[in-house]
């Protein structure tokens, strides 16, 4: 591996848990925390290495609850900072991603599925933690989720995780399966120059104006940091545009909570991405996210090789669900398929923006995601 | 033990005993007591009136007693009261 | 500034430390959590601290709300969790001094082991703890610092939980600087306040605070001023004396600067291995 500057531009062969730590470094990530978990750990030891040549932090803190609460203090004094993880890991994360929620610091955070619940099987995939992404944390809230299928998606995937969680100060959430994250694939990344990044938007207003959390018309608020000459206070109790407490005040409540909602929401078609392929006149949807979309673009493909109208819709963007254009695809066809690596939950927003029309759930478990041949058994089966 | 002064010290004329000027919040104060009973020179006592939180703030016995110690500024817990040098020629930061 | 004026006696001295628009602040009568804000504000005062670079994190707990009542950055973090949130914006910004103001419950409890990773790493986190023997916000039950025998709401029959000597944990740890005092030697605790900001490394005070309302009332010291006699009474200035025989009884306690050493920072340390491995990173690239 040649290393010119600090992106790894060039043609690679990597893993996936590597692409993601290099996607990170390209997207001007210069803060790492984390805590060592199978499958995730590679990333974790490549950024070991790679932050300092880059001049960033690493640390390993003492459990996840930690790396999370570190990552928001980093993120609060100005860097780009993320941490990595699978679902025990993930679990233990879940107050502290609120508190990103609330104090709205942007970071990522990946989560490379294995095997659950509980200590599961740490090195075998999964798709398990899909809900948990969004649900995890207790309260009203809106954060992002994206599916990488390939290792070039770990490192692309990575830098537009970055770039969102900027832009709207939500914690943005890489979901990775422990294929995508420990496969082996050729990777290539641009030079720095052709790589978009996006920096939080800064304070117009002087020191004694500035409100901490006063948002302008994208919803989102400008973000000071510590050290910046705007003193402010953040909190994870319900606050007001000052940041100043405000427990007792249903207006706040609402306005608040509506808010972190609303702009991703309201924001949802400027975030979400889909990859619609061969669905113009598709009677049977095949609709699947991360390794598994590979198989089924492969089931699709023989599908159309044997006459049947079949299409895929992979899910680059979990969360905020792409419902409109499930919603779209679930008219003109006859069903929808959805194969995933859990006993079924991303199925479940699948029928509801799918209303009337069938949705047949595929479930898997174990080792081994769904083959083609499965997929295609299933687009055949269509009538039954 | 304080040792009592058996002479005059010579310069007893030229040196000015600072005179202080104690600040009471009345309204901020919760009769937690403290200022009152840590006072060295016993200067505060609890008085008759009731401020708008329903309690008796203190009250200042006799001033010139007071010997700018600063003991209640700091440990009042409410910040409603303060001892400062009369006609100082330092101005309290604002 | 020297100038022949009459003094002002609209504003408290230190009204400017504090965020006027959250005052006055929530805290019960007589609770030592004011007397402890007094003291750090006083010590910023005495300073001259550039605020700008001061950051003041706080976790949850009534002394948690300290961080809404200064006028510095500062951050209420979830329970037990501003010290790693403290250990990740001083490494992000090593130039920005973090304190961290907490109580015995958020710090020892659930925030215990970052406690001990934090000293042990020796962050340059300057952590007070106002210690009154109970988790106040919600309601006085038994915590990690309630002494023996004690009645709380959740140890009606008296507490059989043998509670942890704050000073000999931290010490032990590797913290830089290691202080207990109580809220009758404001002074001192102003002065170990001040003695933080001038010291590198981890370093720990802990206050000892009357919490009249509710560990007092249910353990026969009804007022502050009954608790803050205890205080008085039962301490003695021992300066560095050995942490592990500091523990605190009815009739004992030991205050006083128990450490007070000079190690490299975790920050400090981790910034010179960044540039080394920085710069030989970019000597390759050209």
């Amino acid at each position: 591996m040649t290393r010119k500057g600090i992106v790894l531009e060039g043609v690679h062969f990597l893993n996936g848990d590597v692409a993601c730590a290099e996607g990170a470094i390209a997207a001007g990530c210069r803060f790492f925390a984390g805590y060592p978990i199978t499958p995730a750990t590679e990333i974790a030891e490549h950024l070991a290495q790679r932050m300092p040549e880059v001049g960033g932090i690493y640390i390993q803190m003492e459990d996840e609850i930690a790396s999370m609460a570190a990552v928001i203090g980093a993120s609060y004094s100005g860097l780009k900072s993320m941490t990595a993880t699978s679902g025990p890991g993930f679990s233990l994360m879940q107050e502290n991603i609120g508190l990103a929620v609330m104090t709205e610091a942007p970071c990522v955070v990946v989560d490379v599925m294995r095997g659950g619940p509980s200590t599961g099987q740490p090195t075998m995939p999964s798709q398990q933690d899909v809900m948990q992404a969004k649900w995890g944390s207790h309260g009203d809230y809106e954060i992002v989720a994206l599916a990488p299928c390939s290792v070039q998606e770990m490192f692309d995937l990575t830098v537009e995780a970055f770039n969102l969680s900027e832009t709207y100060r939500v914690p943005t959430m890489v979901l990775a399966d422990e294929i995508v994250a420990h496969m082996w694939e050729k990777v290539v990344i641009p030079p720095a120059e052709d790589i978009k990044t996006v920096n939080r938007k800064k304070p117009n207003a002087p020191p004694d104006e500035y409100l901490p959390f006063m948002p302008d018309d994208s919803l989102v608020p400008p973000m000071a940091c510590f050290g910046e000459g705007f003193s402010f206070h953040a909190t994870g109790l319900t606050h007001d545009e000052h940041g100043y407490p405000k427990t007792s005040s249903s207006e706040v409540q609402q306005q608040l909570v509506r808010r972190l909602c609303d702009k991703i929401r309201l924001n949802a078609d400027r975030i979400i991405r889909v990859q619609e392929v061969m669905l113009e006149d598709a009677d049977v949807v095949v609709v699947a996210y991360g390794i598994v979309a590979r198989a089924a673009l492969s089931a699709v493909r023989k599908a159309r090789e044997e006459g049947i109208k079949a299409g895929l819709l992979r899910l680059v963007t979990l969360w905020p669900f792409p419902e409109v254009q499930v919603a779209k695809y679930a008219e003109q066809a006859e069903m929808m398929i959805v194969p995933e690596m859990n006993y079924g939950q991303l199925v479940r927003e699948v029928q509801r923006a799918a209303k009337e029309t069938p949705v047949r759930f595929l479930s898997k478990l174990g080792e081994e995601p769904h083959t083609p041949m499965e997929i295609l058994e299933s687009i055949r089966r269509r009538d039954q | 033990m304080p040792e009592r002064l058996w002479r005059k010290p010579l310069d007893a004329e030229k040196v000015i005993k600072p005179k202080a000027e104690i600040h009471i919040f009345k309204d901020q104060c919760k009769e937690c007591g403290y200022c009152i009973s840590f006072c060295p020179m016993k200067v505060l006592e609890e008085s008759d009136e009731i401020n708008a939180r329903g309690v008796h703030p203190p009250r200042v016995v006799d001033e010139s007693k007071c010997i700018i110690c600063g003991f209640c500024t700091s440990v009042c817990p409410d910040f409603a009261i303060f001892v400062t040098e009369k006609n100082s020629k330092e101005k309290p930061i604002q | 500034m020297i100038e022949e004026t009459t003094i002002q006696t609209s504003a408290h001295p230190f009204s400017k430390y504090l965020r006027s628009a959250m005052m006055p602040h929530i805290w019960c009568p007589g609770c030592g959590n004011g007397v402890i804000l007094n003291c750090f504000v006083q010590a910023l005062d005495e300073l001259k601290l550039d605020l700008d670079k001061l950051v003041v994190v706080s976790g949850i707990g009534c002394i948690g709300r300290s961080a809404g009542y200064t006028n510095t950055n500062s951050f209420h973090t979830t329970h037990g969790r501003p010290i790693p949130f403290a250990t990740g914006a001083k490494l992000a910004n090593p130039e920005l001094e973090v304190v961290v103001i907490s109580g015995d419950g958020d710090l020892f409890a659930i925030g215990g082991n970052h406690f001990i990773h934090a000293a042990r790493r020796n962050v340059g986190l300057k952590v007070i703890c106002a210690n009154n023997f109970n988790y106040g916000m919600t309601g006085g039950q038994q915590g990690p610092t309630t002494p023996l025998e004690s009645s709380t709401p959740t140890s009606p029959y008296g507490s059989i939980e043998h509670p942890f000597n704050l000073v000999h944990l931290a010490a032990a740890s590797g913290a830089t600087y290691v202080a207990r005092w109580t809220t009758v030697h404001v002074r001192n605790v102003t002065q170990s306040f001040k003695k933080l900001f001038q010291k590198k490394g981890f370093c720990f005070v802990e206050v000892i605070t009357p919490c009249p309302e509710l560990y007092g009332r249910y353990n026969k010291m009804r007022t502050g001023l009954e608790m803050m006699d205890w205080f008085k009474r039962a301490s003695r200035i021992e300066h560095f004396s050995d942490p592990s025989k500091a523990e605190i009884t009815s009739d004992r306690i030991v205050v006083g600067e128990f450490v007070d050493m000079d190690r490299l920072s975790y920050e400090k340390l981790l910034h010179e291995k960044i540039a080394q491995i920085n710069e030989k990173a970019l000597g390759k690239v050209k």
